[in-house]
């Protein structure tokens, strides 16, 4: 059962990651709903 | 289950629910009296949703060079009329130019979002949220008719090792991240029908949202999960001769009886392999679904399909397309799934004594493991006989 616990944390602890790691590949999931990803040139 | 009848009727619901093939062709239309001009009967045809060749409008995008002078009757400015420069819009035959960038930015018009939004308020509630009642009905008959499975002589009380640590951690990491998945998943789909009516707006605004969030982000876990355990696990899930003995006796399940099985029954490898097929193309839809535009991989697949197999599936798809495809073939793999792991919850927990324990602290009952994996605890114990463990 603990190692069920810790998979349950360890699969949120990715999910806080992802959109960190993301960013760093320049795709931000903030960015994705916002106006600011329309760029004007 | 029989996985062969799940994908033929996966197939069947796809083509059917897609394909404009089926729907039957228009009578062919006399168009001299508007000039070549849309007619009533199109319209009608249109509405009736019958295949019609849309030629007549779509290659009707005006020609400047006939075009009357701007200063006669009739004359039109830039040398085409506006119908003709909101067909070429229609059709995508127009050179846009808009200040947003990305590939979906050029597209102006498109006709599948109503059928697409249709398609998945309507039907995909209907029949996916069916799928899960039913089997969750057909579960519950199933436990009063067959009762819990119980070890045959009750519990030896000594017990053998059934999976490691880091097998219960992959399968946890895959489970928990799953069941995350599919009521986030669920509360997105449904939640406008079921949730809005009863909650509100705003309480059901946050819902979504994190809801989003977490659905997002967890795919990776999942995907994490399914890689882990597709390696440790996929040695002990190649068909093989007993398995076709396991199936012909119905697993035993009916007869109380316990056919030979290793280390995965037939049953167990039917679960496995659902999963990870079904979990490789769920997770391909989600990452296309996530990079919005920048993955299309429908047009590729359906020309596959049509050349394998013959059918007429759309190949030139605008990039609104193939996000309406990704996102429901995302809901009818998503739902298959929940469909085989709702039963595999079942089974793996109030269903048959003994088996969580598998999971829980990785310890089974011996007596457990010889009932139901009689050749598994057979090389286990060759080994163990050797010094080895298992
Ligand atoms: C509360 C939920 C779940 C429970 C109680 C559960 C329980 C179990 C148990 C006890 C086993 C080992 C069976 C044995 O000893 O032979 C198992 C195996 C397995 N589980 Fe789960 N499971 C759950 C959720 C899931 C989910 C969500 C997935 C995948 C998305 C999954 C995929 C698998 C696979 C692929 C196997 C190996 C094949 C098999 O034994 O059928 N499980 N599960």
């Amino acid at each position: 059962m603990k190692v069920m616990a810790a998979a349950f944390v360890v699969a949120l602890v990715i999910a806080f990651c992802a959109p960190v790691v993301l960013n760093q590949f320049g795709w931000s999931s903030a960015e994705q709903g916002s106006s600011t990803s329309v760029r004007l040139d | 289950m029989n996985r062969k009848l799940l994908g033929a009727a996966l197939l069947a619901m796809a083509t059917l629910l897609f394909n404009p093939a089926w729907a039957s062709d228009a009578p062919a239309v006399d168009r001299t009296a508007t000039g070549g001009a849309q007619t009533l009967e199109d319209i009608m045809a249109r509405q009736q949703q019958l295949k019609m060749d849309e030629s007549f409008r779509s290659e009707n995008l005006g020609n400047p060079a006939n075009a009357k002078p701007i200063t006669e009757q009739l004359g039109t400015r830039g040398g085409v009329s506006d119908s003709d420069v909101w067909r070429g819009i229609r059709y995508n035959q127009s050179d846009i130019k808009t200040q947003a960038r990305g590939p979906g930015a050029d597209v102006l018009i498109q006709d599948g979002g109503m059928p697409w939004y249709k398609l998945r308020e309507g039907p995909m509630i209907t029949y996916g949220g069916g799928a899960l009642l039913g089997i969750i009905l057909l579960l519950v008959v199933f436990y009063f008719v067959r009762g819990k499975i119980m070890i045959d002589g009750g519990p030896s009380g000594t017990k053998i090792e059934r999976f490691k640590a880091i097998e219960r951690f992959g399968h946890w990491l895959l489970a928990g991240s799953f069941i995350a998945l599919a009521l986030t998943g669920l509360i997105t789909l449904m939640g406008r029908s079921f949730l809005i009516p009863v909650i509100g707006h705003e309480a059901y605004s946050t819902l979504a949202v994190g809801s989003k969030w977490l659905h997002n982000n967890v795919a990776w876990a999942f995907m994490l999960g399914l890689v882990m355990t597709f390696v440790m696990w996929v040695a002990h899930n190649i068909p093989n001769k007993l398995d076709w003995q396991w199936i012909k006796a119905g697993g035993g399940i009916f007869t109380k009886s316990h056919p030979s099985s290793k280390k995965f029954n037939a049953g167990q490898k039917i679960i496995f392999w659902t999963v990870m097929l079904l979990g490789v193309s769920v997770s391909l839809s989600g990452l296309s679904l996530l990079f919005p535009f920048e993955m299309p991989m429908f047009a590729g697949t359906f020309s596959v399909i049509n050349s394998v197999i013959g059918t007429d599936f759309p190949t030139a798809l605008t990039p609104h397309e193939e996000m309406q495809y990704a996102n429901i073939w995302h809901s009818i793999v998503a739902f298959a799934m929940m469909v085989a792991i709702i039963a595999h919850i079942y089974i793996g927990s109030v269903g048959m004594e003994g088996a969580f324990d598998a999971m829980g602290n990785g310890q089974v009952d011996r007596e457990w493991a010889r009932q139901h994996h009689d050749l598994w605890v057979e090389e286990v114990e060759a080994k163990q006989g050797k010094g080895g463990s298992s």
